[in-house]
């Protein structure tokens, strides 16, 4: 069994696993923080998407101790200081960006991703960025119109659907 | 998933040295590793992380050469914009989340039939640096899933020479993401390479009969006309022979044309 530590939402936590325990694994199974979804397993669908050290990974292929030392941030660490939903996730609820909701915690990770690095994405950069993070309900255009609209950019005239 | 025992060694030297028992295993970004283990297609009882070896990491580029340590994510090869080809091949890798785990290393080290790198390996004439020598890309691949490394030997870094112009053209198995055919055209002052990967069944491959054209005559309509040997390359659900051969002349046509 291994030792780790790591910041997770900025809260220093440390656990014992083994060699093959996921990151995902870790945070669901061990810490409880079972917003990081598990859709697929296989890498595909992206429901797991966390940060690691800032950038977007699928915590379903990366092992948690490949995770020791690192910063952490998971779709707990999301809301606003005062419990509010962020601007992402205020976004998917105005603009209908889930359906059943599995994906979700995926989306808002990897939107969050896209916006750290691009704060005004074209709609071709949002459905690129997206690539990795599958919705089953096909949810996709209110998703990237919520992304859209995330980013501070008008959405008026994009129909909704 | 079987359990092994995980290390994580600091610098090459301790890599090695963990490598060199019974049943290790080399774990660069595992994309590719960790969904093999999950299915138990693989097992090691070890496995070493490259991810903590320093002098593995980054990309320089000095003078008309390319430098990539071998434990450099595709998103960071991206992010360093050496030259056209290489950005875009490595900015089109898997999804984002995966781009940044991948390692070009672990990429060329498995050499996937369909993987994108040993295009831009190939078709640049890349040297491939391990531990103990130097290896000529065109040495280097030797079939599907195989290459010139030893059991006991790491890819330190790749040198790519840059190209005057380049272009990767990827035709996307939109499930995998991996390439369903895929062309790399690099052009230098001394002639025309072409790889390609994802057709054939002996893995990555130069399409030299274009080489040929191409470097008299850098045009797509050049190589409208040629036709590409269908006979070993890759049949399955996705595509036949035939229509792989045909993507890789209509390909290696785009790139071509997209070159820059």
């Amino acid at each position: 069994m291994l030792n780790i530590t790591m910041k997770i939402n900025g809260k220093a936590v440390s656990g014992t696993v083994e060699g093959r325990t996921l990151l995902v694994e870790f945070l669901r199974n061990d810490l409880h923080l079972t917003g990081t979804h598990v859709g697929c397993d296989t890498s595909q669908c992206g429901a797991c998407t966390i940060h690691v050290n800032g950038i977007a990974v699928k915590s379903c292929s990366m092992f948690a101790v490949e995770a020791d030392g690192a910063s952490i941030d998971t779709i707990e660490g999301q809301e606003n200081t005062d419990g509010s939903l962020n601007k992402i996730q205020q976004a998917f609820q105005d603009h209908h960006g889930l359906q059943c909701g599995f994906c979700t915690p995926g989306m808002v990770m990897a939107a969050a991703d896209l916006l750290q690095n691009t704060p005004t994405p074209t709609e071709a950069e949002i459905r690129n960025h997206l690539d990795g993070n599958i919705c089953r309900c096909t949810g996709y255009h209110n998703i990237v119109k919520a992304i859209m609209a995330a980013s501070g950019q008008d959405v008026s005239a994009i129909a909704a659907e | 998933m079987y359990n092994f025992d995980f290390v994580k060694p600091l610098n090459v030297a301790d890599a090695l040295v963990a490598l060199a028992s019974e049943e290790a295993q080399a774990l660069g970004g595992g994309q590719t590793l960790i969904p093999t283990m999950k299915q138990r297609l693989a097992s090691p009882e070890k496995l070493v992380s490259l991810s903590g070896i320093s002098e593995m990491q980054g990309v320089d580029i000095s003078g008309n050469i390319v430098t990539i340590g071998g434990a450099t994510t595709h998103a960071n090869v991206a992010l360093a914009g050496a030259f056209e080809g290489l950005t875009g091949l490595a900015g089109g890798i898997g999804d984002p989340a995966v781009r940044n785990r991948g390692t070009i290393g672990g990429s060329l080290a498995n050499n996937d039939p369909a993987a994108c790198y040993p295009a831009a390996a190939l078709a640049t004439g890349a040297t491939i640096v391990t531990n103990d020598r130097e290896i000529d890309a065109d040495d280097y691949f030797q079939g599907m899933f195989t290459t010139a490394l030893e059991d006991v030997e790491i890819i330190t870094a790749v040198r790519m020479p840059i190209p005057q112009v380049s272009n990767y053209q990827k035709f996307e198995q939109p499930a995998s993401r991996f390439a369903l055919v895929g062309v790399f055209v690099a052009k230098y002052a001394d002639g025309v390479r072409v790889a390609v990967t994802g057709a054939s069944e002996n893995g990555v491959f130069r399409w030299s009969e274009a080489e040929g054209v191409l470097s008299t005559n850098f045009s797509a309509d050049a190589i409208l006309g040629m036709s590409v040997d269908s006979s070993e390359m890759i049949s399955d659900l996705h595509g036949t022979k035939e229509y792989r051969a045909n993507l890789v002349r209509v390909l290696t046509g785009r790139a071509v044309s997209s070159a820059s």
